[in-house]
């Protein structure tokens, strides 16, 4: 049977080429089993559904920082890890993986945001029942692994239909995330989504197998090890245009965006993380990967447009966040924005341009995660994104959220020292000196271009930060429901020790003395006051840095209830939220209740649910990569740079 | 003379035949009981099982081609050198295509049982037509002459007709019989007007040498060779006919109108065996006229196939988007995927004719001769070509004595029909099963039918989301990764991009309906109170406990009632488990065990494919016709 002798040569191949190279494969394996133990076997796992999840998340992310630890830095550009097993001879497809510097930042990337998300599901909805867990958790989980599977999958494939169907693979998962779990007009986000999605792969593929035809082979490394030879100069414009036309649809740029901010709007907070942080990741490193390097002279040919689209988006995408009126949204067209410095880093065809692409989308997988996690908890607290609605004055009701939203706007707005920096500035150099070939004059004016995005990004950041962050709380009656307070987990955890709700339900009245006529009013004159030098305080980089340095003490600091004489409560609740509130605030909210220190309870009936504590362990850690990327670039750059050297040999 | 026919060829259609008419006699003797229901059904099944022995016993034995039914040389007339000419031939072709139509049978067989359980419907009649369009689906793609084909693709055609009358006092079901009557009859006047131009012109209606004379190898009967130059333009018309007498069967554009109201009219096993079975025996005959015997025309019909080719996939698509009954959008869809698999073709015949006439010409002699040696080369010669495929060996074979290229694009055109056949089963196969509890059978009817039944609304998941081509439906997939891939190697980019925009818009649909199978029924919904009731029926009813297990097998009604894997059904309804359920026919919306067991088979085969594509090459690039 010729079946049986191919399982054999399986073996034997796998044998022969597995050495060292299981980890990729199990990397993959371990979330597929995942998902089918819970098709298999549901009854049994049940009871643990939520540990489940992380379980199996959390063993992907060990193996993915196995990965990395036991990566081979000196030898970056090679690809390493391999496993090569032929599944399909007859379309000569193969199951071919590996890791070189580029796919492994992105690798460990996807598997930390997945990760992530299933700490912030996981653990955030043990008491009350929001939306997520609650409605089919079984499905939830699995979803979500399928989609990791496709996400990291597509960041090994090494052969260019494998690559294909795993790019494909996330499209379902994504769908029903949205179509499921997502806002009210879910459905026809999800539709947009996944028909859009579907016609750029489409293309993509018609790309593909044209390089096959003409290549005669699918191994992306045999291919970009060729850099195009044997193809015609037209067959690679129109096979670069055809799969660019693939990858630019998923990354999004800017004429092909139009799906973004839909899906990013109804879709509910991890898949709008796992969206932002991983799957246009997708698109981007197809162009790294596969678009570039197997098709030099076509990359050549068509940079100056991809260049062109990329600084019109970046101003698209800035000019449309100013219009912005929902949070998520804004957040969604930013993401235009950043990935429009991505292409304009790919479209210089410099090591320069690309490694500042690369890190640009590193950055930005961090950053905007963590974006969308904040806007997540936003409307999750307020019910709403619109950001009129919220009112502003969140530094005084929720200091701690409103800190790190101001982090991670400023972050994303590319303040030197953060790592939304080191991408904009690496791409915008590139374009200064385009590689040879390319028209200098006209990358020049998309360098400018793409400077004054860069400024407009920042303005609509902290227009963002001024409606949102800064201001008085408007609108507090939904805002602080009295019953809402006892719920609020975390610091109720401090402060159930402290006294019971009843005395502290009193408090605020005898606190109402004061002009404020509702007494849930928050501020006290010198909130607002506090709040623009809290604002101030993250823009100070080793404060920062201190922040994150101290954060895992701070979650500890939090997780154990610490029992304080009632009458010290003031200064106790200060001192817990001393090491979180780092990120930013502190200096500036121990004001607050020290304003009204009288009225010991005062402040934290004041603000709301601040920060939970899972919502802290799903974000420490990318606040802490971004101040790590952003003082530190070289970790990052010193892992691309040989790669993309091997990977533009033909052009530069 | 005495003719020599091979009864180990001429096997498979030979046992239907056989079993059709033991069936016919058994039902007139049986006590009508409902038994008898039961035993006719596995007898028809055991006929298909034995005909599927004696293709796989066929398929072990390899070797050349053989042909039964020859025309001795010496009879051959004075051109006796030229191609032998045999009715009969069963080469690797044929075997994939019989082994295909008759896997197919046995779940239509098996849907069928369910569809009798219900009563109404003649058993014995019911069994013997089916057997009747079986016999002709298997002898249609041995056939090598006109006239064996146009027989055989009656034989296909009228039992049809009758069965999809079947459901008595019932008028969609006679307006769709009289429907696809009305066409199927003026569809083979067309074809019988294209064929007897063919004959008239080339003096033979067999089709190897049909192909010499058009191909000018051979000197036409009774025309001067010196006088004219290549063969008259009637031939044009011929082959157009004889096209659009397949067209109609395949319900490609613009012979498509009847699918949708005929697949709706007819019972729901019927409407599946129209969209597999006829289908994929109407591609037999127009892939063997095509190919085989008009190779040399190839130059008057690969516009008129890749036109058609890229009308059918978009009108059956957009027809399709707009459907509400569930058989109605399958309807359309299968239309669509006609589009699908007849695009290839369009490459088989641009390649064709890169390569000379003559080279052409010879091959298909060689290969109709079906010498030992020339089989070896062709095999030889596909190998070289898979091998290019993997990128292992050297640059292309130039200009091989096979064309390569052509039957790369009938592998192609059969591997994408093969897989088609699974996924389109499998969804129908669910599709009966809802007929059961709802009548309409719209769209609507399966919001949130994840949560009732988790197997068969995760079935029909993975059969839409394949049909869609998407992962985790990998063999729809591959399936259409075969096709761009033909197409585009063909350098006929422009039906790749129509394929590729008719992908998307086959996906909206696919999409809407996979969606609804998740959403969750609002509770006060009457579908809900329609579909649900059914079901809780027969376990709250004091059923034999025999029956039990096979009713467990089926959906618990409560929504959060665990998903089994799809394939977990299957093993559940054990083979003995029909006889309890058709004993006590009279609860009519029984879940149907039988419908699982079609269910778990098309899945089984659909997941097979999903994970070893490999397997559907191997099958069918072997090098047709030899």
């Amino acid at each position: 049977m010729p079946v049986l002798s191919r399982l054999g040569s399986f073996v034997e191949d796998g044998d022969v080429r597995m050495m060292g190279g299981w980890l990729p494969g199990t990397l993959l394996a371990v979330p597929l089993l995942g998902a089918l133990m819970l098709l298999l076997a549901p009854q049994v796992l049940r009871p643990f559904l939520r540990t489940y999840g992380l379980l199996i998340s959390g063993v992907t992310f060990v193996l993915a920082g196995l990965l990395v630890a036991t990566f081979d830095y000196g030898r970056a550009a090679g690809l390493q890890f391999e496993v090569d097993w032929p599944w399909i001879p007859g379309l000569g497809l193969r199951f071919h993986l590996g890791v070189d510097g580029i796919s492994l930042p992105l690798v460990a990337l996807t598997a930390l945001l997945t990760f992530l998300c299933f700490v912030y599901l996981c653990w955030g909805r043990t008491r009350d029942s929001g939306p997520f867990m609650s409605a089919r958790p079984r499905a939830l989980v699995f979803t979500l692994l399928v989609l990791e599977v496709g996400m990291i999958g597509t960041f090994l494939a090494l052969d260019l239909l494998l690559f294909f169907v795993f790019f494909e693979i996330v499209l379902i998962p994504m769908y029903f995330l949205i179509g499921i779990w997502g806002g009210e007009r879910r459905r026809a986000a999800a539709v947009k989504f996944v028909l859009y999605t579907l016609l750029g792969s489409v293309v993509m593929l018609l790309g593909l197998l044209l390089v096959w035809v003409q290549a005669g082979t699918l191994d992306i490394e045999a291919l970009s090890a060729a850099h195009g030879t044997g193809m015609s100069r037209s067959v690679q414009i129109l096979a670069f245009v055809a799969i660019g036309i693939g990858l630019a649809v998923k990354t999004p740029m800017w004429p092909l965006h139009t799906w973004l901010p839909d899906a990013h709007t109804e879709a509910p907070t991890v898949g709008s993380v796992l969206l932002a942080g991983v799957l246009l990741k997708m698109g981007t490193y197809g162009f790294a990967r596969i678009a570039i390097p197997l098709l030099p002279e076509g990359a050549a040919a068509v940079a100056p447009w991809l260049g062109a689209f990329a600084v019109v988006g970046i101003i698209y995408g800035a000019l449309a966040c100013l219009a912005q009126r929902d949070l998520k949204r804004m957040i969604a067209y930013s993401s235009v924005g950043h990935m429009g410095f991505v292409l304009l880093g790919f479209a210089t065809l410099t090591p320069v341009g690309t490694n500042g692409a690369l890190f640009a989308n590193v950055a930005h997988g961090l950053i905007t995660g963590l974006l969308f996690f904040l806007a997540g908890a936003i409307k999750e607290r307020h019910h709403t994104a619109d950001m009129p609605s919220l009112g502003g004055g969140m530094l005084a009701t929720s200091p701690r959220l409103g800190s790190v939203l101001t982090f991670a706007a400023i972050a994303s707005l590319g303040l030197p020292g953060l790592a939304g920096f080191w991408g904009e500035m690496l791409a915008l150099f590139g374009a200064f000196q385009p590689a040879n070939g390319l028209p200098r004059g006209l990358f020049l004016t998309y360098m400018v271009i793409g400077g004054v995005g860069a400024l407009l990004t920042a303005a609509y950041f902290l227009i963002m930060l001024s409606r949102v962050t800064h201001g008085r709380p408007r609108d507090p009656a939904p805002a602080t429901p009295l019953h809402g307070i006892p719920d609020s987990e975390d610091e109720a955890d401090g402060m159930r020790a402290a006294g019971t709700p009843d005395e502290r339900l009193t408090v605020p009245v005898s606190s109402s003395g004061r002009p404020s006529a509702t007494g849930t009013l928050a501020p006290s004159p010198e909130a607002p006051v506090g709040a623009p030098g809290a604002h101030g305080t993250p823009v100070d980089t080793p404060g920062a840095l201190g922040a994150s340095a101290d954060t895992p003490g701070a979650s500890e600091v939090l997780a154990d209830p610490p029992p304080p004489p009632a009458g010290t409560y003031g200064a106790s609740a200060g001192a817990t939220r001393a090491p979180a509130g780092t990120f930013a605030a502190s200096g500036g909210m121990l004001e607050v209740p020290s304003g009204v220190l009288q009225v010991p309870g005062g402040a934290p009936e004041v603000r709301q649910e601040d920060i939970r504590r899972h919502e802290l362990l799903a974000w420490t850690p990318l606040v802490a990569l971004t101040v790590l990327f952003g003082l530190w670039p070289g970790l990052l750059l010193s892992l691309t740079t040989p790669a993309v050297q091997t990977l533009l040999g033909a052009l530069s | 003379m005495i003719q020599q026919i091979d009864y180990f060829l001429i096997a498979p259609p030979l046992v239907l035949a056989l079993v059709a008419a033991l069936v016919l006699l058994l039902d007139a003797f049986l006590p009508a009981r409902p038994a008898a229901r039961t035993a006719l059904g596995l007898l028809t099944l055991a006929g298909v099982a034995i005909s599927l022995a004696f293709v796989v016993a066929q398929a072990i034995r390899g070797g050349p081609p053989q042909s039964t039914f020859c025309v001795p040389p010496n009879l051959a007339g004075p051109a006796g050198q030229g191609p032998a000419m045999c009715s009969f031939v069963v080469d690797q072709f044929t075997l994939v295509f019989a082994g295909m139509v008759l896997v197919a049978a046995v779940v239509v067989v098996l849907m069928s049982m369910t569809q009798l359980a219900g009563g109404g419907i003649p058993v014995g009649e019911w069994y013997f037509l089916l057997l009747c369009t079986l016999v002709g689906a298997i002898t249609l793609p041995a056939s090598r002459d006109l006239v064996m084909l146009v027989v055989a693709l009656e034989l296909l055609s009228l039992p049809v007709f009758a069965l999809t009358a079947m459901k008595r006092y019932d008028g969609r079901a006679s307006e769709a019989a009289v429907k696809l009557f009305v066409v199927s009859v003026v569809s083979t006047a067309i074809m019988l007007f294209g064929v007897s131009l063919l004959y008239g012109i080339a003096g033979t209606v067999y089709l190897s040498r049909l192909a010499a004379v058009l191909s000018g190898q051979m000197p036409a009967p009774g025309v001067d060779p010196a006088l004219t130059q290549g063969p008259p333009a009637v031939v044009t018309v011929g082959v157009v006919l004889v096209v659009a007498g397949f067209a109609f069967k395949i319900a490609a554009v613009p012979f498509h109108s009847w699918a949708a109201d005929v697949y709706q009219g007819a019972p729901v096993p019927v409407a599946a065996l129209l969209s597999v079975i006829s289908k994929a025996a109407g591609f037999a005959g127009l892939i063997l006229v095509l190919v085989v015997g008009l190779a040399g025309q190839a130059t008057t019909w690969v516009p008129v196939v890749g036109i058609v080719a890229a009308l059918t996939m978009t009108t059956g698509n957009l027809l399709a988007m707009r459907q509400r009954s569930a058989v109605r959008l399958l309807a359309w869809s299968s239309v669509a995927q006609s589009g699908y698999i007849l695009a290839p073709l369009a490459i088989a015949a641009t390649t064709a004719q890169s390569t000379t006439a003559t080279a052409t010409a010879t091959a298909h002699i060689a290969t109709a001769t079906a010498q030992t040696t020339t089989a070896q080369t062709a095999t030889t010669a596909a190998q070289t070509a898979s091998a290019t495929a993997q990128g292992i060996a050297a640059p292309a074979t130039t200009a091989p004595l096979l064309p390569e290229a052509v039957s790369g694009a009938i592998s192609t055109s059969m591997a994408y029909l093969v897989i088609y056949a699974a996924m389109n089963l499998g969804a129908f196969a669910v599709v009966m099963l809802m007929s059961r509890s709802s009548a309409r059978n719209e769209l609507d009817d399966y919001r949130g039918l994840v949560f009732r039944s988790p197997a068969a609304g995760l079935a029909l998941a993975f059969c839409l989301v394949c049909l869609a081509g998407l992962p985790p439906g990998l063999a729809g997939l591959f399936a259409k990764v075969f096709v761009f891939r033909e197409l585009v190697g063909g350098g006929s980019g422009w039906l790749a991009l129509i394929m590729a925009i008719n992908t998307v818009i086959g996906l909206y649909y696919y999409a809407t309906w996979t969606a609804r199978l998740f959403t969750p029924t609002p509770a006060t919904s009457p579908s809900l109170v329609a579909a649900a009731s059914p079901l809780p029926a027969p376990a709250a009813s004091p059923a034999p406990a025999a029956t039990r297990p096979s009713t467990i097998g089926a959906p618990g009604p409560t929504p959060n009632s665990a998903a089994e894997a799809p394939l977990t059904a299957e093993p559940r309804t054990p083979a003995e488990s029909p006889t309890p359920a058709m004993a006590t026919s009279p609860a009519p919306h029984r879940p149907p065990p039988t419908t699982w067991l079609a269910i778990g088979l098309a899945l089984l085969v659909a997941v097979l494919f999903s994970l070893a594509p490999q397997l559907v090459l191997d099958m069918t690039s072997l090098s047709p016709f030899g």
